[in-house]
């Protein structure tokens, strides 16, 4: 018998068909829907009177355009409020599982999934929304796709996809204490740039991946994406395991045993070839911290902003030169001398329990700083909410200052009524930096969550490893 | 959706890598919830000097004379000439509606991201991966001549220029066949249906816990 990838092998689970030339039917187990890119494709299911394939397979949330404010009040914004109550009634008329707005396990997409048990080891998962990636932390094949792929998902269970490339990212040994999941997938962007996983499937292994709980994982897998790869996948081992028994939506008695002993199989074979190896030493990994407009735009706590004059390549130069004016920055700067006015704690990267615990060990005791205008922190759900609230974690942040929010995507990308000024410096948790990602003009310095805690009480960058 | 004719057109330069899904289309537009009207907004911020948000008649903004979109003949483009891993970010499919709603047939460049890649052939937009050698020389071609005109033959697979040169460029089969006679893909599937289900029969009496 060959030698299979993780990736192949939940591949090979879900063909359904495949055409000459390698186009297959990919049969999708598992559809997560929001308020943003499902609008159309609901339209266009009742345009061509198709009904949906199967109910039981999707699950929708609002979280993008939600307000992180009091949720009695209700969406002020017309325009958001038209695109919630068109998924609410969407899924009222086809008759969908929703978690409206004002149920307790409302959340962001990626993060409610998991923990409602609905993302299972050996799944496809799809959404419309690229940090689908997320899921890949449960040996899950989740990728995120278009509205009209969305569309077709709904009336076929399927999609027309072609087989990715296998790229393994191995992480050997430990990290360093202090150093996160986030560090780790920056440090791994940094590496391969944003372009680096464009047409493959990465599978994260090694000894500092299989450490990660599966929130770190997911932390992970989210931002595979910043590294160009749809997919991101990690082995499913005990950790994983131990963490869906017992959750709403996970196997019950009856079919558990046969489902785990499935699930152990997941993971790539010895001797598994791969068409792409990429390893990083987990000693090399420090606290990161993105100086530019994109992902790979990042270098360690202790490091300095590029200087444009020191790359050949013209391109990348000019690039570079386009990042620093954007942000605002001198070349050579040094990190820790930049100065913040708002610190965003959440997005689908780092808003589950253990981000609002790191955040929350830094933030003890200590104060927002003076420069600070805002540090908010917005948890991934409503159950994450009341989980930190029971471990007076709201407390903590209160007391230091912080704002403590309702669920949701909120400051990740600014749909809302929580965004970033002109000229605004943020240390953010979130996964993109793009110009203009958490509001016009603003300026998105990607990091840790206890990364951005220190940012807010210190009101600069400052390494973790060096607070007690 | 339209039939994929060969054309020829203007061609716009976007000389910048990594042109992200947040350029294309700010997130405030995504609150849309139709197909169509993407057009007046496609690289809203870098396009006006003001800032939008849906509902306001763009008409009536402060316009960008520098942004290479808004000068004359580029506001007439069809192809679009683009540099490395064009579409990164987010998988919103308004990126595609705004280029396309805009003018845009082609988008041309050495890489694009995936989930745009995809995105772009269910709306009638071609993207064509050409080696960053003939982009650069497309760009440099762009430069001495303003109004650049390409002509696009996907039958045949060519890109041409006016003074005869031909590019080939690679596309997969199925989805030439979909853009060529704008077919529907859900109605394609469908055609397979009573596979899908037997499928299913199988797959669930292997996997009783996903049921
Ligand atoms: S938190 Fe940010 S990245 Fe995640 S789904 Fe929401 S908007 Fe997208």
């Amino acid at each position: 018998m060959t030698a299979l990838t993780l990736y192949d092998k939940v591949w090979q689970q879900h063909v359904v068909r495949q055409e000459e030339g390698g186009t297959s039917f990919l049969y999708i187990d598992r559809h997560l829907v929001h308020e943003v890119t499902s609008p159309q494709a609901f339209e266009g299911l009742r345009i061509n009177n198709r009904p949906l394939w199967r109910k039981s397979s999707i699950l929708a949330v609002p979280d993008h355009n939600v307000p992180t404010t009091d949720r009695a009040l209700g969406i002020s914004d017309p325009v958001a409020k038209l695109q919630v109550d068109t998924l609410d009634e969407n899924c009222t008329s086809f008759g969908l599982t929703e978690f409206k707005m004002t149920d307790l396990r409302q959340g962001i997409v990626h993060v409610i999934g998991p923990e409602q048990g609905a993302t299972l080891p050996g799944m496809t998962v799809v959404c419309g929304d690229s940090h689908t990636s997320t899921h890949g932390a449960f040996a899950a094949l989740a990728f995120g796709i278009g509205t009209s792929e969305v569309e077709h998902v709904m009336a076929t269970q399927c999609l027309i996809q072609k087989k990715s490339k296998n790229m393994r990212v191995t992480i050997e040994g430990p990290v360093g204490k202090g150093v996160t999941a986030k560090d780790i997938v920056l440090a791994i962007i940094g590496k391969i740039g944003t372009a680096g996983g464009t047409g493959y499937a990465i599978e994260f292994a090694g000894e500092a991946i299989r450490n990660l709980s599966v929130e770190g994982r997911m932390t992970v897998c989210n931002m595979t994406i910043e590294a160009g790869a749809r997919a991101g996948m990690i082995a499913c081992d005990q950790t994983t395991i131990d963490y869906i028994k017992g959750r709403p939506f996970a196997p019950d008695e009856k079919n558990w045993e046969a489902a785990v002993s499935y699930w152990n199989t997941l993971h790539s074979d010895e001797g598994a070839v791969f068409d792409r190896e990429v390893v990083i030493k987990g000693e090399s990994i420090e606290p990161q911290v993105t100086w530019g407009t994109s992902p790979e735009m990042v270098v360690s706590v202790n490091g300095k902003v590029p200087n444009p004059a020191n790359e050949s390549d013209s391109v990348k130069s000019d690039g570079i030169k386009q990042a620093l004016n954007y942000m605002g920055l001198e070349a050579d700067e040094a990190i820790e001398q930049i100065f913040v006015d708002k610190v965003f704690i959440g997005s689908c990267t780092n808003s589950r329990i253990e981000d609002m615990r790191a955040a929350a060990a830094i933030a003890k005791g200590r104060k927002v700083a003076d420069n600070v205008r805002l540090a908010m922190v917005v948890p991934g759900s409503g159950l994450v909410k009341q989980q930190a609230e029971q471990e007076g974690l709201d407390k903590i942040f209160i007391e230091a200052g912080f704002e403590w929010r309702e669920p949701g995507c909120s400051m990740c990308l600014a749909m809302n009524a929580d965004r970033l000024e002109p000229g605004e410096r943020c240390a953010s948790t979130s996964n993109r930096n793009f110009e203009g990602r958490q509001g016009q003009g603003g300026r998105t310095h990607l990091v840790s969550p206890a990364m951005a805690a220190a940012a807010a009480v210190f009101g600069h960058f400052t390494d973790v490893r060096k607070i007690n | 959706m339209e039939k994929f004719q060969k054309f020829t057109g203007i061609v716009a330069p976007m000389d910048r890598a990594n042109v992200d899904t947040d350029a294309i289309i700010p997130k405030q537009y995504l609150k849309s919830i139709k197909r169509s009207g993407f057009g007046p907004n496609l690289f809203d911020d870098w396009r006006y000097l003001d800032r939008g948000e849906p509902g306001i008649d763009n008409a009536e903004r402060r316009v960008d004379p520098d942004f290479i979109l808004n000068k004359t003949p580029y506001k007439y483009a069809q192809i679009l000439l683009a540099r490395e891993n064009f579409g990164c970010g987010s998988s919103r499919e308004h990126a595609v509606w705004a280029l396309t709603d805009f003018g845009f047939k082609v988008v041309i460049a050495p890489s694009f991201a995936d989930i745009f890649f995809n995105n772009s052939f269910k709306s009638g937009l071609l993207p064509i991966v050409l080696n960053s050698t003939v982009v650069d020389q497309l760009f440099e071609e762009l430069k001495a001549h303003e109004d650049y005109q390409l002509s696009i033959d996907l039958e045949n697979q060519i890109v041409s220029n006016s003074a005869g040169a031909q590019i080939p460029f690679e596309v997969d089969e199925f989805r030439k066949h979909c853009l060529m006679n704008g077919l529907d893909d859900i109605g394609l599937t469908l055609q397979h249906a009573e596979q899908i289900k037997s499928f299913e029969q199988q797959y669930y009496q292997q996997s009783p816990w996903l049921k």
